[in-house]
């Protein structure tokens, strides 16, 4: 039987502003699958959005919802999240919103690994507000503020998070939406900061100019610069150039995570246990 | 509240304690000078009431983790300085548009800028009134005296929730570092007098958060309690959905207005100081009232008949009360450690340019000789 959205769907803000074939409603639609995997009632899950296409998110799903100031998600999420510590709390962000003006506030989440789940809709450029260059629009390709050619080096959303602690890392790519649903869900099992980059199409304000006209031709570059995580190990540094690999690319059941550590400081000054010093860590600097 | 404990502390540290007493379970913050005495106060209560108190990144991640703990459903503190409320200013501006009731303290230095950071200022005054962009009506107190660091601090959080908005309370540097005696209401009586928001209790299907009387402030129930809606800085509806309908978008910003100014009886408070035979008023705030109150007792005993009034509640304004004294008294003189940012406020209010202002910028806190001094000149 097909899968039923209605339930988890705000069907009267239907249609989204999400245009034609954009890759969004693919990964709206994998994380509500990965949602019911889960069991969670609608009203233990809060989700959290910035500003962008993707800030549109929160309004289109039922659960408790914040739509937020740009690039905030995370840090909104940690208030929620910290006062709330037995709920659910997801992020989902653009790569201008989690990269660029919000860059500061994901890689400290990821190092704190405050348990939420911050799911990064990458498009590789501004698409709400008009072909923007982003941290992750390739080189060379055309921007509306670069229209010569963009110069501005990219971040690897994932490399960036794995590198500032996140404990879950994975990509997947729109095309393929069962592998996406499933990253969602193994990212929601997991206990820290689970970071699935979702690349998405954008090709009214990124393909539009760089030879992407369709939507199928904005998916077809991404399965281009796409290979699983299996194949690229064993690639050589030539051959891995320019590919990005997918699927889970990082998962440390182990890492400390913040409101478990932050409820042994609680035990601390409630007079439960001593204080907390360098030997309860295995890692101490 | 009336004052039965006997507390030696600073005023830092009592702002903190309030807020504890007052049944604050969140602090988000980033250490700014002077306020950040704020931050390692709170650390230690938090936890030992079950609350959290987290040092964020940045000042405007400390900001959001409180409006995201306060959209939950608990009571959120930050506490900064000048600096710290222009990082925030954005956000503040949503908790504003969104209806989040917080508190903010400030703690005020010298400015622009990074001005002078370990140093007395008033300089925050006008920001306090429209820190960030877009309209509505911002409520301000504004501690006078060290017992007050500890009684404005749990108002605020009783206005915060009653007007569901952000509250902030203006400390300055004398007073937050200032350490000495205060007499304070018992935790009883502050935990008696505590008024949390309003919750709406029917069916979920029947609650609308942001359909509230035209001057009244939205209901907004606590997260994970079965009523879900949608909060953003964007014009929304009832449910708090983005919208540009028409009327809806003036309805809100009006109401926004409409909800403090229709209600300024319940925020207005203010001081006065031998005001009944006074032919001379000084209107001061802050630390600085401290140095009026010695300055006038000193102009007494020359023979000068001087009082003081001072506004408690600066933003939204005393107003009448002002323009009573004003249309009263003729010699008035305003003074601030700022170049007259409450001057225009008083100027305002009574309708007359005719007042004179002492103003000090220098970070260095005004002294009772030279409001006396100012006084003897102008007057």
């Amino acid at each position: 039987m097909a899968f039923n959205y209605d339930k988890y769907l705000r069907l009267e803000k239907m249609p989204t502003l999400w245009c034609w074939g954009c890759g969004d409603g693919v990964i709206l639609k994998s994380f509500i699958r990965a949602v019911e995997k889960m069991g969670w009632t609608q009203d233990e899950v809060c989700v959290v959005s910035g500003i962008g296409c993707s800030g549109r998110f929160s309004s289109y799903v039922d659960f408790n919802t914040i739509h937020t100031t740009h690039g905030r998600t995370i840090a909104y999420a940690t208030g929620v999240k910290l006062a709330n510590p037995t709920k659910h709390v997801i992020c989902v962000a653009g790569d201008g919103d989690a990269l660029a003006i919000g860059g500061n506030h994901s890689i400290h989440g990821a190092r704190r690994n405050i348990d939420i789940t911050f799911i990064i809709i990458n498009n590789f450029i501004y698409g709400l507000t008009n072909s923007q260059t982003s941290p992750t629009t390739p080189k060379g390709m055309w921007t509306v503020t670069q229209k010569v050619g963009n110069i501005d080096p990219t971040f690897d959303t994932c490399e960036l998070m794995i590198a500032s602690g996140a404990s879950f890392v994975a990509r997947e790519n729109v095309t393929a939406p069962k592998k996406l649903e499933k990253v969602i869900f193994e990212a929601f099992k997991h206990k820290g900061f689970a970071v699935v980059e979702a690349l998405s199409n954008c090709h009214i304000n990124l393909g539009r100019k760089n030879k992407m006209v369709s939507a199928m031709d904005n998916l077809d570059w991404i399965d281009s610069i796409t290979v699983s995580k299996k194949k690229y190990e064993k690639m050589s540094p030539e051959e891995q150039l320019n590919l990005l690999p997918t699927g889970i690319l990082k998962q440390d059941a182990e890492a400390d995570e913040y409101c478990d550590m932050y409820a042994e400081i609680i035990k601390v000054h409630q007079g439960e246990r001593k204080k907390i010093t360098q030997d309860d860590f295995a890692k101490k600097i | 509240m009336s004052a039965t404990r006997e507390v030696i502390s600073t005023g830092n540290e009592l702002s903190a304690i309030a807020a504890v007493d007052a049944g604050c379970m969140f602090f988000g913050g980033y250490p700014l000078t002077p306020s950040s005495e704020v931050m390692h106060v709170i650390s230690d209560l938090l936890p030992k009431v079950g609350g959290a108190s987290i040092q964020m990144e940045d000042e405007i991640a400390g900001i959001c983790a409180v409006i995201g703990a306060s959209m939950s459903g608990v009571r959120a503190l930050t506490a900064t300085s000048g600096p710290g409320i222009s990082l925030k200013a954005e956000n503040l501006g949503l908790a504003q548009m969104a209806e989040v009731p917080l508190v903010c303290v400030n703690v005020m230095r010298g400015g622009p800028s990074t001005g002078l950071p370990t140093r007395v200022s008033q300089g925050d005054v006008a920001q306090a009134k429209n820190p960030s962009h877009g309209d509505y009506r911002s409520i301000t107190l504004c501690a006078g005296n060290l017992a007050e660091c500890y009684t404005e601090t749990v108002r605020a959080f009783n206005l915060a929730d009653r007007f569901m908005q952000p509250v902030f309370v203006l400390l300055d540097e004398t007073l937050g570092h200032m350490h000495g005696k205060a007499m304070l209401p018992t935790v009883e009586e502050v935990k008696e007098g505590i008024v949390l928001r309003k919750k709406f209790d029917g069916p979920a299907d029947e609650y609308f958060p942001y359909e509230c009387g035209p001057t009244e402030p939205a209901v907004l129930n606590p997260m994970f309690g079965g009523y879900r809606y949608h909060f953003t800085g964007l014009h929304h509806d009832k449910n708090g959905f983005p919208t540009e309908e028409i009327e809806t978008c003036r309805k809100l910003i009006q109401r926004l207005d409409d909800k403090v100014t229709a209600h300024v009886d319940e925020l207005e408070s203010y001081e006065e100081f031998m005001c009944d035979d006074a032919e001379i008023l000084i209107i001061a705030y802050g630390s600085v009232s401290l140095a009026a109150k010695e300055a006038i007792r000193h102009l007494r005993a020359d023979g000068i008949k001087a009082g003081l009034f001072r506004p408690i509640t600066l933003w939204p304004s005393p107003e009448a009360k002002i323009k009573e004294y004003t249309d009263k008294i003729k010699d008035v003189l305003v003074v601030e450690l700022n170049i007259g940012q409450y001057m225009d406020e008083v100027q305002r209010a009574s309708g007359r340019l005719d007042l004179k202002g002492l103003y000090k910028v220098n970070g260095r806190p005004i002294s009772p000789y030279e409001i006396v001094n100012e006084v003897k000149e102008v007057f």
